[in-house]
């Protein structure tokens, strides 16, 4: 990992460092040079392990008391709500903190979006990173179906029948997903152990995001290559910690102030009815955070082409590397790339709106053209903008501009050059 | 860092106007001061024991209250009867147990742990006596309507003669506020059907914003230890926060960076 060889002092830490280097690994993540220009976006990394440890220690709690049936689930949430010592605290974080997760995510991927961080050298850190924000949609989805609402129930069934859209075996997979011919108890109990397992998938990748991020090393605003350790770098541990303390205590009032006094606005008044497989919600809307993804589902008027669009929205994000032809990283140095950057935030947030909105008139009529754009985006604009696009010259080091007192990079790239 | 915040509160603000506006329609209804609301909220203890009353007297006989117990009556947060009140209202009610030693079912009064006696014996039942129709068990009504308890205060109010041109059938009635405006259960409440023992006069309003308030604490009882605990948290993290954020200074002083 880093080029620094830790000697432990006491003997005995020698001793076992020698057998199990845990204190090197201590010693690396303390020292970890990373760029001293990471901006508040970069403090989402350490967000987002908070919230996974968070979900873990809330769900494990919460699974002592919860009962994974179709006919006790309901009340057992109630239970919960009522009768355990802060129950209702521990379900209102659990319940609120998926937002929070999610929320932190999208933050995340944009970050990531506008700085480039997905480009060589970072492909796999960008792979893998893809591969936890689909298992947390997977996570999120089984776990709104466990308190056995009419959300749950009815959003259990409409996302389960999409796999009917296969065809020949469309059918068959359906029925074994549910464990049966409808969203059942076999479903439940299936979904809940689902639901347990895969935070700890989660939580392996994470090791693996942050093990494939530590061997480039951060990216960082200006995304430019760093000499490691340098004048641009500062250690992990204080200058990077004491930050990343400071962002997640502000995001933790964000949390706060909706566990305590909004803890349902997020969620759906239906699932307080409990399921009942003889009534439709007239309304059957998913949670937020896959709204964009639901309103692409249905901006396609045929069933199996509409789950290969919603499919390919977020798969289409593990070829970004690639379908990105330039090489500049940041966004700062591309104008044109900038500003499709925010057309696509505003196209996301739209379909989000549209998901939410009954898919008739001008509400589907406005979620084809943004999912369209959507695409378009990935498949046509970052490609061309790659060759197309007159970049501003991207100074040679961080401290560079900075020291030089001058905000205007390219000039601190000519003073550079001069000084050679 | 000031730019950082500003996005930062835009993304929420379109966070929160994008949920809200997913509740689909919006509805004028009827508006009042909800002691419970806001970060200090509490319950009016007054209105909470009224509300029991309304409840018992009016709504019971169609609506159960399946997860509230007769204990949660006397508990601090809710309306706080005295243990001795608490007793008497449970053993008012008669609880089927059993079996006993002899294998039957028996009645005997009620008990603190038991849950509130419900109206009907099953779900099936309770149709059979309704015209077809369910009355939707209480415990969590409020939280299950997408307006909240503006919702339940304004339907409770919203009888009026249908529009005409509008035919009902027979068993149903005409309400603002239900969806779609047909509602199978006929007006609950009208002036004086409960006589108050605190000398509150038992208008039509004053018995639906008592009714609705102990409905909210039927679905939240532990609505006031919330806003209690919350207050505390979110105090503790600003300040932790500000010491925090001049430690981060301090240390970042070391680098010509600004943080």
């Amino acid at each position: 990992m880093s080029d620094n060889e830790y000697i432990p002092k006491s003997k005995f830490g020698k001793w076992f460092n020698d057998r199990l280097p845990l204190l090197s690994l201590a010693s690396h993540l303390t020292d970890y040079p990373t760029p001293k220009n990471l901006n508040y976006w970069w403090t989402f990394g350490g967000i987002l392990t908070f919230c996974l440890i968070t979900q873990i220690v809330t769900g494990i709690t919460l699974a002592m008391h919860y009962i994974a049936h179709a006919d006790m689930a309901f009340e057992s949430v109630e239970h919960i709500m009522r009768d355990v010592n802060y129950g209702w605290l521990i379900r209102y974080i659990h319940a609120n903190g998926a937002s929070m997760f999610f929320l932190a995510v999208y933050i995340h991927i944009f970050r990531s979006l506008f700085y480039g961080s997905y480009k060589s050298p970072r492909e796999i850190i960008w792979i893998i990173g893809i591969m936890i924000y689909l298992l947390m949609m997977a996570a999120a989805f089984m776990g709104y179906v466990l308190p056995w609402g009419q959300m749950s129930f009815w959003g259990a069934t409409v996302i389960t029948n999409l796999f009917s859209a296969i065809p020949l075996v469309g059918e068959g997979i359906v029925n074994w997903l549910w464990g049966g011919y409808s969203v059942d108890n076999p479903t439940l109990t299936r979904f809940f152990t689902l639901h347990y397992l895969i935070p700890f998938l989660i939580l392996g990748l994470v090791v693996l995001h942050i093990w494939a991020l530590h061997v480039p090393g951060n990216n960082n605003p200006i995304g430019i290559d760093i000499k490691k350790p340098s004048k641009d770098t500062v250690p992990f541990h204080p200058y990077i910690v004491i930050k990343d303390a400071f962002a997640l205590l502000m995001f933790m009032i964000v949390f706060a102030f909706f566990v305590f006094y909004a803890p349902n606005i997020l969620g759906h008044a239906d699932n307080y009815i409990e399921a009942n497989p003889m009534v439709t919600p007239a309304h059957i809307v998913p949670e937020w955070y896959l709204l964009p993804f639901y309103a692409i589902l249905r901006s396609v008027p045929d069933k199996l082409l509409g789950v290969i669009a919603m499919l390919s929205a977020i798969l289409i994000l593990a070829a970004l590397p690639w379908l990105d032809t330039s090489k500049i990283r940041s966004a700062v140095f591309r104008p044109l790339y900038k500003q499709f950057y925010w057309i696509l935030v505003a196209d996301v947030l739209i379909l989000g709106y549209m998901g939410a909105m009954p898919a008739e008139g001008l509400y589907l009529l406005i979620g084809r053209v943004a999912t369209a754009y959507y695409f378009l985006h990935f498949l046509v604009i970052l490609p061309v903008l790659g060759f197309k696009e007159k970049t501003i010259p991207v100074p040679l080091s961080i401290t560079e501009p900075i020291l030089g007192g001058s905000s205007n990079l390219a000039l601190a790239k000519n003073k550079e050059s001069l000084d050679k | 860092m000031k730019n950082f915040i500003k996005l930062l509160s835009i993304i929420t603000i379109v966070f929160i106007t994008t949920v809200q506006s997913n509740s689909a329609e919006k509805i004028d209804y009827l508006k009042t001061d909800w002691s419970f609301k806001g970060l200090f909220g509490k319950f009016d203890r007054g209105s909470l024991q009224r509300g029991y009353q309304v409840y018992t007297e009016v709504c019971s006989s169609c609506h159960s209250m399946k997860y509230v117990s007769y204990r949660n009556l006397g508990e601090k947060g809710g309306p706080e009867f005295s243990d001795a009140a608490v007793k008497a209202i449970a053993a008012s009610f008669e609880v089927k147990d059993g079996p006993n030693a002899d294998g039957e079912m028996f009645m005997r009064p009620g008990k603190l742990s038991d849950k509130l006696v419900m109206p009907y014996e099953n779900e099936k039942a309770a149709q059979a006596a309704n015209g077809g129709a369910y009355p939707p068990d209480m415990s969590v009504l409020v939280k299950a309507r997408g307006g909240g308890v503006d919702y339940i205060y304004s339907l409770l109010q919203g009888y009026e003669d249908a529009p005409s041109g509008m035919i009902l059938d027979e068993g149903v009635h005409y309400n603002k506020y239900m969806y779609g405006n047909k509602i199978k259960m006929s007006a609950p409440l009208s002036e004086g059907i409960v006589e108050y023992g605190d000398g509150t006069e038992a208008t039509v309003e004053q018995m639906s914003k008592d009714v609705t308030t102990f409905l909210m604490w039927a679905a939240e009882p532990h609505l006031e230890s919330r806003h209690q605990m919350g207050l505390k948290a979110i105090i503790y993290l600003i300040i932790l926060t500000i010491l925090v954020y001049f430690s981060m200074k301090k240390i970042w002083s070391r680098v010509e960076t600004e943080v």
